[in-house]
C-alpha cells in the first residue's frame, strides 16, 4: 500500500550513492551514483542479476560499509554520520540469515533479544507471535543448523522483527529456499505490512518478484536502470508481448522468431514461444518466417522480465550481445525413443540419511531433461551418480548404453559436464583453460587446435583469450564453462543450476545455444531451483526430500495446479500443488 | 541505557559460553592443545647429556687410576666403556660408538702422587658443538672433584690454581627439563591464547553472523569484551593445567606464591588474548587466522622468547627485536617463579612489560576492528 500523504519523508533516500572495491590492483565499481527514494510503508524490491550491486547497496544503508560518494539517508538520519542510530531503528538480514547454527532457536531468539533492547516482560508474547507467524513454535529447542533453509529464513526474518524495526532490509531471503518457503515468506511480510508501519526493502534475483512489491528499483551492473511501480514497467511494454504458436517445433520456431527484425526477445514458454515486439505495430505474423507461414500471435500481458529484457536490449544494441547461428543439425533431432539415460530405483544413502529416495526416469536422445527441486532435493546426488562420481546404494542407472556401476569411465568419456561454480581455473587465461580442458580431454594435435577453434568461433571468445578467468562478468565464464564441458563432443551434456544468478540476457543466449545443442542430437541433463528455467525442458522431475513427486512435460505438470481462480498457473504454483498433495504425480 | 548495554554483554557471553560447550574445538584448544605440546616437547626436549657412552683408555691400570675410573662409572652422565688402547678408542669414536675419549696416559699415577695434579687427554666428539661443550665440562667436573677427593685424602688443600666452587643455584641437580618446562608452558600459551581468539572472531567473519550482530545497538567494544572474557576463562584454565602437568608429571619445583603465578599469567593471558583479537581483524577466515597466529607468535616465541636460545648471546639488533615477543618476558617470570621463587626485581620488570603489552593489543584491536565490512 503506498503511502498517499506526500509531505512524510521517505524512509530511505539515496543520492548519488557511488562505491568501489580494489582487486588485485583494479578499481571495480559497484554502485555508480545511484538515486532513490523508497516510500514509508511499502515493500520496495532491489531486483538485479547477481553482481548488479544489491548486497553493496544493502551494507551500505546498514552502515557496513564506507559511501565513496553521495548520501543515504535512512530514517531521517545520515548512515554515514550515525551509523549506530541508524542500526539501532533498522532491522537487517544478511544474505546467510546471521544465525548461530550451534545454538538452538530459543537461544538465537534470545541473543538478538539482548542485543535489540527488547524488554524481558514482554518477550513471551512477542516471542509466541513471531513463533506463530513464522510456523517455528513446535521447533525452539532444535539447533538453528539443523532446520530447513526455508525454517532458517524464517528464523533469521523473526529475529530481525523482535524488536519492531522500522525499516527492515532483507537480502536475497529467497534464493535456493523452495517455494513454499518462498510463498510464505512473502505471506508472513503482507501480513507485517498490514498490521505495522514497516518499510522493506527486499532484493532478489528472482525477476517474477517484482510484481510483488510496491515498488521497484532495477539494479543492472552498478547503475540504476528504472524504478517505478512494476506497473510502470510493464505499462511500458504494453501491446508488445505475445504468445506465438506454429506447427513448426517450439524450439526451431524460437530460434527463427529471435532472428527476426522487429523481435527483441523469444523464450519458450510451455507449449508456446513468448515473443517481445520492438513496436507496437507489427506487420501481418504470417510474413515472418517462411517454414511458418501458420505463425499466430496471440495477445498477453507483459511480466516484468519481458521489461527488463526491453531495457537491457536498448541499452546492448551497440554492445552486442552476438547470437551465432544454430549449429545445423547432426543426426534427425527429436527421433527417436531410444533411451540416452535410464534410472530406476535408484537411491543414495549417507549414513541413516537417504539424499535419493528410490527414483526412475528415463531420458530420450535430444531431450532437455529437468531436474527441479529447492537445495537439498537430492538433485546434485542425483546427478553426481549420474555422472559416476558417486556409486548408488542401490538401483540401476545407464548412460550412454553403459552401465554405470561397471563402466563408469567409459561412459564418462561420452558425457559433458558443467559444474554449478562452473568450475574454472580462475587464475588461467580464457585460452589456457581451453587448452588444459581440452587435454583433460585427451584431444591431442590437429583435433585439439581444430577443438579449440571451434569454441572460440562458436562462443565468441576471442576478445577476451587472453583475460583471467576468475575475473570475467558471470556470462562470460557460464559460456566459457560451457564451452570446456563440450571439447570432446559429448552426447550427453550434464547442466548443474547452469544459469542462476546470470542477467536475462545471459540466461537466454545459453538457453539459444543449449536448445541449438539439443536439436542437434546432444541430449541435455538440467538442475535448477529456478522455476521458469523448466520451461526450457521438454520432461521434468520435481524433487522434493530425495524423491521424485512428479513427471511429465512442463505444460502437463503446469496444469495439476489448475483452478477455477488460476486458469493459467504458472510452475511455481505447480510446484506447490505437488509437494502439498501427498501422491505421486505421473502426468507424462 | 546502561541496562540495555549490559543486557547486550550478558546476552553476547551466553551465547559464547553456549558455543564453547557445543563446539568442542575451543575447549580442544584450551586444554587439548596445551596439554599434547606439553607431554610431547617436555619429553623430547632435554639439552642434558645423560648416559652418555665415553671410551675409557688406561694405559697404566692401578688403584689410583682404578678410583678415578670409578669416579666416571658413578656419575649418571656418563657410560664409560673401556678400551685397551687409544687407537681402537678412536676407531669407536669413528663410528659413533662413543661420544669422547678419556685417556689416562701412563704418568698418571706418578703425577698424582707427586703433586697431586694428574693430567688427563680428553678428545670429544665435536659434531654437535653444544653436545661437546656438554661433556667436557662434565669430564672436568669428574676430574676436579675426583682431584679435590685425592688432595682431601692426603690432607691437602687442592692443587689447582683456582679452586672452582661450582655451586648450581636454583636448579640442583642442573636439569636442563627444570627449566625448559617453565619456558615451554610460556610458549605454548601464547599459541592457544591467540589461537582461541583469532579463530572465534574468524569464525563469525566466515559464517556471517558478525554482519547480523553489527545491524543491532551492541557497540564493538561490547563484542570484543564478550569474546575476550570467556576466553580469558579458558585461557586460565589451559594455563592451571599446564602448571599442573609440569609440577606433578614432571616433577618440576614450584617455588614462587601460586597468587603472583595467577597474576602474571593473566597478564600474559590478556596480551596473547589480545593479539589473537588483532590477527582476526586482518584475517577473516579460520585457516588464514590459524596460519598468521601460529607464524606470529609461536614461532617468535620459540626461537627469540629465550626459552631455548639465550638471549644475552644474540646479536644486539635481534636482542632489540625480542622485547616485542611477549613470550620473552613471560618465561623470565615463569623461569625465575618454578626455580627460584617470588624474586621481585625479575617478576615486576617483566610483569610491567608483559601489562603494557596487554594494553597495546588490546587498544590496538578496538582500534582496528570497526562495526564495518571494509
Amino acid at each position: 500500500m503506498p503511502n498517499e500523504r506526500p509531505e512524510k519523508p521517505p524512509a530511505l533516500k539515496l543520492e548519488a550513492v557511488q562505491r568501489h572495491f580494489r582487486t588485485n590492483k583494479r578499481l571495480v565499481t559497484a554502485l555508480d551514483g545511484i538515486s532513490a527514494e523508497v516510500e514509508e510503508g511499502t515493500v520496495t524490491g532491489l531486483i538485479g542479476p547477481d553482481g548488479a550491486g544489491k548486497t553493496t547497496l544493502m551494507r551500505l544503508i546498514a552502515g557496513l560499509l564506507r559511501l565513496d560518494g553521495g548520501s543515504i539517508q535512512a530514517l531521517g538520519l545520515d548512515v554515514s554520520a550515525d551509523p549506530l542510530g541508524v542500526q539501532g531503528k533498522l532491522g537487517y538480514m544478511p544474505q546467510r540469515f546471521g544465525l548461530y547454527e550451534d545454538l538452538s532457536v530459543r537461544e538465537n531468539l534470545d541473543l538478538y533479544a539482548d542485543l535489540q533492547g527488547v524488554a524481558p516482560a514482554i518477550r513471551p508474547a512477542r516471542y509466541a507471535e513471531l513463533l506463530h507467524m513464522t510456523g517455528l513454535g513446535p521447533f525452539t529447542q532444535r539447533m538453528a543448523g539443523r532446520l530447513s533453509g526455508g525454517m532458517k529464513q524464517k528464523l533469521g526474518l523473526a529475529c530481525t522483527l523482535l524488536h519492531p524495526p522500522e525499516l527492515l532490509l532483507l537480502d536475497e531471503p529467497t534464493v535456493g529456499v523452495d517455494p513454499v518457503s518462498r510463498r510464505e515468506l512473502w505471506q508472513i511480510i503482507e501480513h507485517l505490512m498490514q498490521t505495522t508501519s514497516l518499510t522493506v526493502l527486499f532484493s532478489t534475483a528472482y525477476l517474477d518478484e517484482a510484481e510483488r512489491c510496491d515498488a521497484v528499483l532495477l539494479l543492472h551492473e552498478g547503475r540504476l536502470l528504472g524504478s517505478g511501480k512494476p506497473g510502470e514497467f510493464t505499462k511500458e511494454i504494453e501491446g508488445r508481448s505475445y504468445l506465438a504458436s506454429s506447427q513448426l517445433s517450439r524450439r526451431r520456431l524460437q530460434a527463427r522468431l529471435s532472428s527476426t527484425p522487429g523481435v527483441i526477445d523469444a523464450i519458450i514458454q510451455g507449449s508456446h514461444v513468448r515473443v517481445i515486439t520492438a513496436s507496437t505495430t507489427t506487420s501481418d505474423p504470417a510474413g515472418w518466417i517462411e517454414e511458418a507461414p501458420d505463425l499466430r500471435l496471440t495477445p498477453t500481458p507483459p511480466r516484468f522480465e519481458d521489461s527488463f529484457v526491453a531495457r537491457l536490449h536498448e541499452q546492448a544494441q551497440e554492445t552486442g550481445s552476438s547470437v551465432t547461428a544454430m549449429p545445423p543439425p547432426l543426426k534427425s533431432a527429436n527421433d527417436g525413443d531410444d533411451n540416452v539415460i535410464s534410472v530406476s530405483r535408484l537411491s543414495r544413502r549417507f549414513g541413516d540419511f537417504v539424499a535419493v529416495n528410490d527414483i526412475s526416469f528415463s531420458v530420450n536422445r535430444g531431450q532437455i531433461f529437468g531436474l527441479l527441486g529447492a537445495n537439498g532435493a537430492g538433485k546434485s546426488t542425483t546427478f553426481r551418480m549420474l555422472c559416476g562420481l558417486l556409486p548408488p546404494s542401490s538401483g540401476s542407472l545407464q548412460v550412454a548404453g553403459y552401465d554405470l556401476r561397471k563402466a563408469a569411465a567409459a561412459a564418462r568419456g561420452r558425457i559433458g559436464y558443467m559444474a554449478q561454480k562452473f568450475s574454472l581455473y580462475g587464475d588461467l587465461s580464457v585460452h589456457r583453460n581451453l587448452r588444459f580442458f581440452s587435454s583433460a580431454y585427451r584431444l591431442k594435435g590437429a583435433r585439439q587446435q581444430d577443438r579449440i577453434d571451434w569454441a572460440i568461433q562458436e562462443f565468441d571468445l576471442k576478445p577476451i583469450l587472453n583475460d583471467t578467468s576468475k575475473d570475467l562478468p558471470l556470462g562470460f565464464k557460464q559460456r566459457l564453462a560451457l564451452a570446456c564441458a563440450l571439447m570432446h563432443e559429448p552426447d550427453i551434456l550434464f547442466l548443474d543450476e547452469p544459469t542462476s544468478g546470470v542477467d536475462p540476457l545471459a540466461r537466454r543466449e545459453f538457453w539459444r545455444r543449449i536448445n541449438g545443442l539439443a536439436e542437434s542430437g546432444v541430449t541435455v541433463l538440467v538442475t535448477t531451483h529456478f522455476m521458469e528455467e523448466a520451461e526450457y525442458c521438454d520432461q521434468l522431475v520435481i524433487m522434493a526430500q530425495g524423491r521424485i513427486l512428479a513427471t511429465g512435460a512442463p505444460e502437463n505438470i503446469k496444469r495439476i495446479a489448475r483452478t477455477p481462480e488460476t486458469p493459467d498457473p504458472t510452475m511455481e504454483d505447480a510446484f506447490i500443488a505437488v509437494i502439498e498433495t501427498p501422491a505421486e504425480a505421473d502426468v507424462t | 541505557m546502561k541496562g540495555a548495554a549490559l543486557r547486550r554483554f550478558t546476552g553476547l557471553l551466553r551465547k559464547e559460553f553456549l558455543q564453547i560447550l557445543r563446539d568442542p574445538s575451543a575447549l580442544a584448544i584450551a586444554f587439548v592443545l596445551p596439554a599434547v605440546l606439553l607431554l610431547i616437547i617436555g619429553q623430547g626436549v632435554s639439552l642434558d647429556a645423560r648416559g652418555v657412552p665415553v671410551a675409557l683408555v688406561v694405559q697404566h691400570p692401578d688403584a689410583l687410576t682404578a678410583s678415578f675410573t670409578g669416579h666416571f662409572e658413578q656419575s649418571p652422565y656418563f657410560r664409560p666403556l673401556r678400551y685397551r688402547d687409544i687407537q681402537s678408542a678412536e676407531a669407536a669414536m669413528a663410528a659413533g660408538k662413543v661420544q669422547a675419549i678419556v685417556w689416562l696416559p701412563s704418568d698418571f699415577s706418578r703425577r698424582a702422587r707427586a703433586n697431586g695434579n694428574s693430567p688427563i687427554g680428553v678428545i670429544v666428539n665435536g659434531v654437535d658443538a653444544n653436545d661437546a661443550r656438554l661433556i667436557e665440562g662434565y669430564v672436568q667436573q669428574v676430574w676436579s672433584t675426583w682431584l679435590a677427593a685425592q688432595a682431601r685424602l692426603q690432607g691437602k688443600r687442592s692443587p689447582l690454581p683456582l679452586d672452582v666452587a661450582a655451586r648450581v643455584r636454583f636448579n640442583p641437580g642442573v636439569s636442563s627439563r627444570d627449566y625448559l618446562v617453565p619456558g615451554l608452558i610460556a610458549l605454548i600459551m601464547t599459541l592457544t591464547g591467540a589461537l582461541l581468539t583469532a579463530l572465534v572472531m574468524a569464525r563469525e567473519w566466515e559464517r556471517g553472523t558478525l554482519e547480523a550482530l553489527m545491524v543491532t545497538r551492541v557497540k564493538m567494544r561490547e563484542i570484543l569484551l564478550a569474546k575476550l572474557v570467556p576466553y580469558f576463562l579458558l585461557g586460565m584454565g589451559g594455563m592451571a593445567a599446564s602448571v599442573a602437568i609440569a609440577v606433578f608429571l614432571f616433577g618440576i619445583p614450584m617455588r614462587g606464591s601460586l597468587l603472583v603465578l595467577t597474576g602474571t599469567s593473566a597478564l600474559f593471558m590478556l596480551a596473547a588474548l589480545g593479539m589473537g583479537l588483532l590477527i582476526s581483524s586482518f584475517a577473516r577466515n579460520q585457516f588464514v587466522a590459524g596460519q598468521i597466529a601460529i607464524i606470529t607468535t609461536f614461532l617468535p616465541a620459540f626461537i627469540l622468547s629465550g626459552f631455548v636460545f639465550d638471549i644475552d648471546s644474540m646479536p644486539q639488533v635481534v636482542q632489540f627485536i625480542t622485547h616485542i615477543v611477549a613470550a620473552r618476558y613471560f618465561v623470565a617470570i615463569l623461569q625465575t617463579l618454578f626455580l627460584a621463587g617470588d624474586v621481585w626485581s625479575v617478576i615486576l620488570p617483566n610483569a610491567l612489560a608483559l601489562a603494557i603489552m596487554a594494553v597495546i593489543f588490546l587498544a590496538a584491536a578496538r582500534a582496528i576492528t570497526h562495526k564495518r565490512l571494509d
